[in-house]
């Protein structure tokens, strides 16, 4: 059993879950991910690692309610446990060793991106982090990001930070120059359209992928996603690729798969990021 | 040793089973050759001309049309009585080729004749000595290219064609009593060795293996990736074939030997090859061959295009059919599954179950050259589904949101057999036609689970990411071990135990060449 010893609620439908796990506390890397199991009938949800204390046994992962299944982990307490954690699954991320890296977030995926901003800055890194929500009440890790670097904050309304899409603050950083790299996770449109902004400046950039898997370990193969038009396991080969080899019209299509089960699913939608909301986007 | 005494016929038929006290535990461990010398003298009376005279029982199955509605096992098994009517039509040969042909070399005629004599509790103790899953072979094993294959009541004599001893019938009914009766078995707990194994993946090679290492007294720990043990048993082998609880009364035996299973452990990931090296003794690497293989067309990533793995592991692992399961499962009311092997029956079949109207198998070459289970697939055709064969697909079609509609097949024809042996299939120009579907399933093999080798660049592969090993396990690193689909490539459950005792009789050599550990102290603990 993996016990729960923290919770915070960091947006209406969104929850940090603090989770004992010691081995993979030690050992994870950035971009890696757990697939969860709350106990038995219940489904397994891969969740990217948001943060780890070593010291303490314990990683973070941040949860979007979407349907039955995340729900049931967003209403979690202290003292509860996760049935089954296993992992660190997906190959880490790939860190740019000198000069400046822009880490894009939107919606959960800012929990995601976080720990790569981490390991960026830890390692000498300049980082600079977007990062976008629907309005003041979804931004999430603003404070712990703004602990590694500068952070823009963007809405869509406007009512914290600067209004409008993280791409348009992407765009002008990639006009200014002396970008390495850029680290976009977030909904599929958002990361296709950071891939769109940094295309023509060459820039090198990763997104990390969510797409349906099961077992998060080959098995399945339902997590293949098109990169420069061959077929790749999220899971394994990913979750992280070259945004601008991916083919994210077919990811956000095959994340559609099982909307027909959610919408049967007791629980309202609840859009992130303003943009697009998707059946795996629990990460 | 032989003797059948009161008490034991009151435990066999369930009626006074809890009277059996340590005292009363029957003598089960047969003499290995005391069966042998009292065939001559005691065939519980009957003849060979006798023998000859029983035709072939058979199973007892659940009505086609009934079962191809529910999840519920297919095979009934024999009653007691039939069971030992099959038995006597065991004509026990001085050299029998059954043993030959089990890969785990059961000795089968002297199972087989304690149960004529109605000696179940020795029947059993025989069986499990030499296999460590018999309720799964049993069940799932293709006894008609083994055991039975080669028995000498299948030959024709003068033109009439014989009919094996149904061997797997009578190992189901044996096990299965085993499982009931655990209480007549004499379960010794073995001397502990001192020596530690880590077994990574608890399929049937990985499960053979900690069971035969455990029985030696080595203390053995399974690593197993997913929440469940079992590997391919649970979430490949549908419950309608294997139910799941019998998998799991078969683990539970591996644990009351005291084999420790660790789950959510991915060896590539959780932890490295190299550190199971540090802290065990020797290391027997079972990871299967779990990576789907797809067909590589297109249209292969619309949405309703699975693997055979994600459709079976959504079903059976994960539980999606029931109704208040939380894993979703795609339906569909015309299902096509690409591929001839048990994989591709257990897909149809499964999709039967979940309502397809329409559920049809699309193979290459014809029915000769299925390669499944003759069980399996006249169980298939019972529950009505339909065969396509001579058919190879060349794109999966959709519709305008993406869903898959169909496949694009064309005709084949058989020209010379190629390097398998099995007629290469050719297609026949102009011969495209379209199967509709609006659910398709892949299940054209998989191949070798990168993560371990991967991350364990010293450990050597071939080209095809398969490890390389020799005949008892032996990988090019001391202590290390492999066997099942990870070094043959996707086969079927009884190769990969044959593997795994196999390469347990090597590391228990292995072991017992190992200087003897120094004493630990108390600085060094």
């Amino acid at each position: 059993m993996f016990p729960i010893r923290g919770t915070t609620r960091l947006a209406p439908t969104v929850t940090r879950l603090v989770v004992e796990a010691p081995r993979i506390a030690r050992i994870r890397k950035p971009g890696q991910f757990v697939i969860v199991r709350l106990g038995e009938g219940a489904e397994r949800i891969p969740l990217t690692i948001a943060d780890a204390d070593p010291d303490a046994g314990t990683i973070t992962l941040v949860v979007q309610r979407v349907g039955n299944s995340t729900a049931d982990l967003v209403a979690l307490e202290v003292g509860q446990a996760l049935q089954d954690v296993a992992g660190p699954l997906g190959k880490p991320t790939d860190l740019i060793e000198r000069g400046r890296a822009v880490c894009v977030g939107g919606g959960v995926g800012t929990a995601v991106v976080h720990p790569i901003a981490q390991a960026l800055s830890a390692a000498g890194i300049e980082v600079t982090s977007v990062i976008g929500g629907r309005s003041r009440e979804w931004v999430i890790y603003e404070d712990e990001l703004r602990a590694v670097g500068e952070v823009v904050v963007c809405t869509d309304d406007g009512s914290h930070g600067r209004k409008g899409f993280v791409t348009e603050a992407l765009s002008e950083l990639c006009a200014a120059g002396g970008l390495d790299a850029v680290y976009a996770v977030g909904p599929v449109p958002m990361m296709r359209a950071c891939a769109e902004v940094t295309r023509p400046y060459g820039i090198p950039t990763t997104v990390s992928l969510n797409s349906i898997m099961v077992d998060g370990t080959g098995m399945c193969g339902g997590c293949r996603v098109s990169v420069d038009g061959t077929n790749q396991y999220a899971c394994v080969d990913g979750p992280e690729f070259d945004a601008h080899q991916v083919d994210f019209a077919l990811l956000a299509d095959r994340l559609t798969t099982y909307r027909e089960f959610e919408q049967r699913s007791a629980v309202p939608a609840a859009p992130a990021a303003g943009t697009a909301r998707c059946a795996a986007e629990v990460r | 040793m032989d003797a059948m005494t009161q008490d034991d016929r009151a435990g066999e038929d369930g009626s006074a089973p809890e009277r059996r006290g340590t005292d009363g535990a029957p003598t089960a461990r047969p003499h290995a050759h005391g069966a042998g010398r009292e065939r001559r003298t005691a065939r519980g009376g009957l003849s060979t001309k006798e023998r000859m005279a029983i035709d072939r029982q058979s199973m007892p199955a659940q009505d086609a049309h009934d079962r191809a509605a529910n999840f519920g096992e297919v095979n009934l098994g024999f009653t007691e009585q039939l069971a030992m009517l099959e038995a006597q039509r065991c004509l026990l040969c001085k050299k029998p080729t059954c043993i030959e042909g089990c890969p785990v070399r059961v000795n089968i005629p002297q199972f087989i004749e304690l149960l004529a004599r109605g000696d179940l509790a020795a029947a059993a103790s025989s069986l499990l000595s030499d296999n460590a899953l018999p309720c799964v072979t049993g069940r799932v094993c293709p006894q008609e290219s083994q055991c039975e294959g080669v028995c000498l009541r299948g030959r024709t004599l003068r033109g009439v064609p014989g009919e094996p001893v149904a061997i797997g019938h009578l190992e189901r009914f044996v096990a299965d009593w085993a499982l009931e009766h655990a209480d007549q078995l004499n379960g010794v707990m073995p001397e502990p060795s001192g020596r530690s194994v880590a077994v990574v993946g608890s399929g049937p090679g990985g499960l053979t293996a900690a069971g035969e290492l455990a029985r030696r007294g080595h203390q053995v720990t399974i690593f197993e990736a997913f929440h469940a043990a079992g590997g391919v048993l649970v979430y490949g082998i549908p419950e309608f074939r294997l139910p799941k609880e019998i998998v799991q009364v078969e683990i539970d035996r591996l644990v009351q030997l005291g084999v420790e299973i660790r789950p959510n452990s991915i060896v590539g990931r959780t932890y490295t090859l190299a550190e199971l090296r540090e802290e065990f003794d020797a290391v027997f690497v079972a990871v299967g061959a779990g990576l789907p293989v797809f067909m590589n067309l297109p249209g292969e990533n619309l949405k309703g295009v699975y693997s055979a793995n994600e459709y079976l592991t959504r079903v059976n692992l994960m539980g999606a059919h029931r109704p208040d399961a939380r894993t979703p499962v795609l339906t569909g009311k015309r299902v096509a599954v690409v591929g001839g092997g048990n994989v591709a029956m257990d897909a149809v079949r499964t999709a039967r179950r979940l309502g397809a109207e329409d559920a049809v198998i699309v193979y290459r070459r014809s029915r000769d050259e299925l390669p499944a289970r003759l069980e399996e697939v006249h169980h298939a055709e019972e529950e009505g589904v339909r065969f396509q064969f001579l058919t190879a697909p060349l794109e999966v079609l959709g519709d305008e949101t993406g869903w898959v509609q169909g496949l694009r097949c064309a005709r084949m024809e058989l020209g010379e057999p190629d390097e398998s042996g099995r007629r290469r299939p050719v297609t026949v120009p102009g011969s495209e036609f379209v199967v509709d579907a609006d659910l398709v399933v892949v299940a054209i093999g998989t191949r070798a689970n990168p993560l371990l080798t991967q991350a364990s660049p010293d450990l050597p592969v071939n080209r095809w990411g398969y490890l390389v090993a020799d005949e008892d396990g032996r990988s090019a690193l001391p202590g290390v071990f492999a066997g099942g689909d990870i070094v043959r490539g996707a086969a079927t459950v009884i190769l990969a135990m044959g593997d795994g005792k196999r390469a347990a009789a090597a590391i228990d050599e292995y072991l017992r060449g190992l200087p003897a550990a120094a004493p630990v102290t108390a600085d060094a603990g």
